[in-house]
């Protein structure tokens, strides 16, 4: 459905059993095996390097099954013997795992420094807020608020605060790092440095009810120019509709309830239960990445969103004359 | 056997003593372990067909993306159900409460738990708390917050109707239960064990059990303050998890996994236990390293206290505490390590026959290696920041309860069938099985590795396919409906074999410890001659078990004076009393019911009744305790 806004990633084989699983065209938009920055990178390459070192230990397991497999016999009398082979158990059991172990813990002490939140403050922070479900994104110093989108410039070292209004979310874009929680009470931060512009996909990963499957977003990287002027509009209030349609559109949001959960800006709209939809006409998707943002889309979201997405505390409007629901549609695209 | 009248009359002597009522009231109010062991048995099959019927209902939602079979809320509902109802169910009464119950007196000798009539309650209120639950699912409101069940999503703000108190409450009557069964599991073990019976002569399946008790009381009460917290905040509106309020969230998941974390060696020590019983005899060898083990078993439960902090590396906590945990999640691994090189030089120094229980055996320690590694990679802190909540982890430890926990189950069952049925399965058919349930599960869990690295993340109930996560879940479901296949071929093979198959005799494998000394199915009593001890061999070894006919025409230990047995020294195994254990008695059931009813009261809001319930538990102990035997 969305396939259109995302980049054709690179497929890389996770696997070396069963390439088949994978033959059949997968987009690796949120995979790890698919890094785009440099702590997912190093994740990566510990993941690995772990996955040899595995499979040399299962080898040496299956190997000692398949001697004994090997030396297998008929029953018989049960043997006397009490000893047993403590060289090898100790060996294997003890003496080799002190080694693998330490050269692991090197490793992770090694990555960790890069996967962790920046030390001090950065360049840019972006605050990023669960709720159930999606994700709502403000820019500190700006009266930007987008929702289930989150612009960043390129080559920039980004400092994430994700927290959450409602229950337990997980901030997680596996492309870029690793995820952090997002629990009440607390403002847990993690590092965003992406070099390359693109858009990465991002899902929660912390069960949080019912929408937890569908509470997606996109990380959009964009050159710093492109980014400070996408900020520049964002920030500015919604521009009052051109058309005749819009105009009944905005009518109609501010009068039939719409405007108890959302906000638009610039106008009397001032809910906090949804997420905020001053530009809403410039974001791709819509119910965090459950559907295309298309006229059709939006009608069809608007008269029932329960169909699309179970569970969304947003009633659906199929009452209102089609009219109506149209021009609220020529509104909410219009405000780019 | 040529048995003197004097010896028959004992015998028949034994049988009146410890006979019990017949019929459905007979198991209503039993006493005897095995009979309870039955029971556990009976129930916790029960149980996992439940939840392997969630489970498919799940794969089936899951197998192909955008489906919608089921819609979200009945998935999280199953969900939900599935993990609560396979670990505390499932597992733990299968391992611990049919294996543990049935085996540990049989193999230390003894003739019935420490206190039969608390094992009895033990059991019943496993099934109420089970009732309880099940009832909720079918009224509709099963708990939907997962089995982890994290705050604030549990909260009454985010959980409005009684799911979750449906899990609460239920759970906390299961860790009523759990906990009174280790308890009864430490005593018998300490002291019911037959004279001769020194620490290092006990059987290394009951020193699995010992540590598996010792493990279930200390890491249940974490459990059940936990969910008394939450039934609390959630009943009368205290803050124990509320940030608003001074509380914090992450208290319920740092007990939470307290008890989590060592429910997991919870789960796999019993199946340790059975591997050490089933390796030795197939092998015709002792087990390699017996001391190494035994301190392994005990270590691996100590360890597994201290590593809680793994599942929760994504929540933001100091850095310097996650590597300690990570550590200590690593050490874990020297135990467990030295366990799987006995198991595997047991079989290389000796001369295995790969009959169906060790077959499930070798699969055991192919999983359990397996989603060992895993594991490893787990506690590699940044790694685990990636793919925890994701695939990877329901792979992983899918492989770990269900390869390494349940394959060894599935073994024992097939092990001590002719024991406890007195007659033999079908050995190809099991053979047969075990291939199907090996490749099955396999093919099951091995591809959410892939689509977890892949980047999906778990307990969702559905996928958008463009992220071509499609053909894993594929083949995922494909396999789970093979493995299902596999089970039923099981269920076929021993419950005809039940019926129909050869007799037995009373140790048709050659095995090794004391429950082989006795017939099959053994009597009430267990053993007609308390058995004396020299090895934990004891059938292999001593000469004791040729001589018992004469012991028991001379009437050594025979204990014929009412339900007698004998009590020893802790450590050394003297015998230093004969104790008298009570009789079978309809008040464990009585006070089941009426704590299953209490609990059912609280979650419809009728406190009024629950507290009547209460009253009426007390009249019930009161009578309970008016009919336990005086001390001999
Ligand atoms: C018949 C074979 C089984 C299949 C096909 C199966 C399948 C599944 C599936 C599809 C999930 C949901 C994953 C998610 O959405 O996160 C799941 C979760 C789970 N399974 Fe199984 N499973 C099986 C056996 C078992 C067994 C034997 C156990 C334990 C003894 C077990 C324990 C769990 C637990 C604890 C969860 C987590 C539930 C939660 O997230 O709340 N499963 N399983
Ligand atoms: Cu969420």
């Amino acid at each position: 459905m969305t396939r259109g806004v995302l980049p054709a990633g690179r497929r890389r084989l996770v696997t070396l059993g069963l390439p088949v699983l994978l033959a059949t065209g997968c987009n690796s938009n949120q995979a790890i095996t698919n890094p785009a920055t440099r702590p997912a990178r190093d994740i990566n390459t510990l993941w690995w390097a772990m996955l040899a070192g595995a499979l040399v230990v299962f080898a040496v397991v299956v190997a000692l099954l398949v001697i004994a497999f090997v030396r297998r016999g008929r029953p018989g009398e049960p043997s006397h013997d009490d000893s047993g082979p403590y060289k090898v158990i100790i060996g294997g059991g003890l003496a080799a795992p002190m080694v693998v172990l330490a050269i692991l813990f090197g490793f992770v002490i090694h990555v960790m420094p890069a996967t962790s939140a920046p030390p001090g403050p950065t360049k840019l922070t972006v605050d990023v807020i669960g709720h159930q479900w999606f994700w709502e994104v403000r820019y500190p110093g700006t009266s930007a608020v987008t929702a289930n989108e989150i612009h960043i410039p390129s080559g920039t070292a980004v400092d994430v605060r994700a927290t959450t209004v409602d229950v337990i979310h997980s901030f997680w874009v596996p492309r870029l790092n690793r995820k952090i929680d997002m629990i009440p009470g607390r403002a847990n931060r993690i590092e965003l440095d992406a070099p390359d512009p693109g858009v990465y996909r991002g899902q929660c990963s912390e069960f949080c009810g019912v929408g937890h499957a569908q509470m997606s977003f996109y990380v959009i990287v964009q050159p710093p120019a492109q980014f400070r002027a996408w900020l520049r509009a964002q920030s500015r209030p919604a521009a009052t509709p051109a058309t005749a349609a819009g105009l009944l559109g905005r009518h109609t949001f501010l009068t039939v309830g719409c405007e108890d959960c959302h906000v638009i800006r610039g106008t009397s709209a001032a809910g906090r239960v949804g997420p905020d939809l001053t530009h809403v006409g410039s974001r791709r998707t819509l119910a965090a990445l459950t559907i295309p943002n298309t006229p059709r889309t939006l009608y069809d979201w608007i008269s029932n969103p329960q169909a699309i997405k179970p569970g969304v505390r947003m009633p659906g409007f199929a009452s209102l004359p089609a009219a109506q629901r149209h021009a609220l549609v020529a509104y909410l695209e219009s405000l780019r | 056997m040529a048995v003197g009248t004097v010896a028959r009359e004992r015998v028949e002597r034994l049988d009146r003593i410890w006979q019990e009522r017949p019929g459905f009231t007979g198991w209503l109010t039993t006493t005897d372990h095995k009979r309870i062991g039955l029971l556990y048995l009976v129930t916790s099959l029960v149980f996992f067909a439940a939840g392997g019927v969630e489970a498919l209902v799940m794969r089936t939602q899951l197998a192909e993306a955008d489906e919608r079979v089921v819609g979200p809320g009945t998935y999280d509902q199953l969900m939900t159900m599935h993990g609560i109802t396979m670990i505390f169910f499932f597992v733990i009464p299968l391992s611990i409460g049919f294996f543990g119950n049935y085996l540990v007196p049989l193999m230390i000798g003894a003739r019935d738990m420490a206190f039969p009539r608390m094992n009895a309650l033990s059991y019943w209120l496993y099934l109420g708390s089970g009732i309880l639950l099940y009832s909720g699912l079918a009224l509709g409101h099963a708990p939907d917050a997962g089995w982890f069940n994290y705050v604030p999503l549990a909260s009454r703000k985010f959980s409005p109707g009684t799911g979750v108190d449906f899990y609460a409450l239920g759970l906390i009557l299961n860790s009523i239960s759990s906990t009174a069964a280790a308890a009864n599991f430490l005593v018998t073990i300490g002291r019911l064990r037959a004279p001769g019976m020194s620490l290092n002569r006990m059987p290394l399946f009951c020193f699995a059990i010992l540590a598996t008790s010792f493990s279930l009381v200390f890491a249940l009460p974490a459990l059940t303050t936990d969910l008394v917290f939450l039934e609390l905040s959630r009943k009368f509106g205290l803050h124990f998890f509320d940030v608003g309020r001074g509380g914090n969230p992450l208290l319920w998941q740092d007990l939470f996994w307290i008890f989590g974390h060592p429910e997991v060696y919870i789960i796999v020590l019993p199946a340790f236990g059975i591997a050490t019983s089933i390796i030795p005899t197939f092998t015709r060898r002792r087990m390699a390293a017996f001391p190494l083990v035994a301190l392994a078993e005990l270590l691996v439960a100590f360890i597994g206290f201290g590593v809680w902090v793994h599942h929760m590396f994504a929540t933001g906590l100091p850095e310097i505490a996650m590597i300690f945990f990570a550590a200590a999640s690593l050490i874990i691994v020297i135990p467990s390590g030295i366990q799987i090189f006995a198991w595997c030089m047991t079989m290389v120094t000796g001369k295995p026959e790969f009959r169906t229980p060790l077959l499930f055996i070798v699969g055991f320690i192919l999983f359990f290696v397996f989603g060992g590694l895993s594991g490893i990679m787990l506690a590699a802190i940044p790694f685990d920041q990636q793919v925890t909540d994701t695939y990877f982890v329901v792979a992983h430890f899918h492989y770990v309860i269900w390869g390494a926990a349940v394959f060894p189950l599935l073994g024992g069952l097939y092990y001590w069938f002719p024991k406890v049925t007195g007659r033999m399965y079908n050995e190809r058919l099991g053979q047969t099985t075990f291939w199907l349930v090996f490749i099955g599960t396999n093919v099951t869990f091995f591809p959410m590795h892939i689509s977890g690295m892949l980047g999906m993340p778990r307990r969702v109930w559905t996928y958008p396919g463009y992220l071509g996560w499609g053909p894993e879940n594929f083949v995922s479901t494909l396999g789970a409906f093979f493995l299902t296949g596999g089970l039923v071929l099981m269920a076929v093979n021993l419950v005809v074999s039940r019926i129909r198959g050869p007799l037995a005799g009373p140790n048709p494998f050659g095995g090794a410890t004391l429950e082989w000394a006795t017939s099959s199915p053994p009597p009430p009593y267990n053993f007609a001659v308390i058995p004396k001890v020299s090895s934990p061999y004891a059938t292999w070894d001593t000469d004791d078990r040729k001589t018992d006919p004469e012991r028991l025409e001379r009437g050594d230990f025979v204990l014929e004076g009412g339900h007698l047995t004998p009590g020893t020294t802790p450590v050394d195994g003297h015998m230093d009393e004969i104790l008298a254990m009570p009789e079978e008695s309809p008040w464990p059931v009585t006070l089941a019911f009426v704590a299953t009813l209490g609990t059912a009261f609280v979650i419809a809001n009728h406190l009024i009744f629950a507290i009547a319930m209460v009253a009426l538990a007390a009249v019930v102990l009161v009578a309970w305790h008016s009919g336990e035997p005086e001390a001999a």
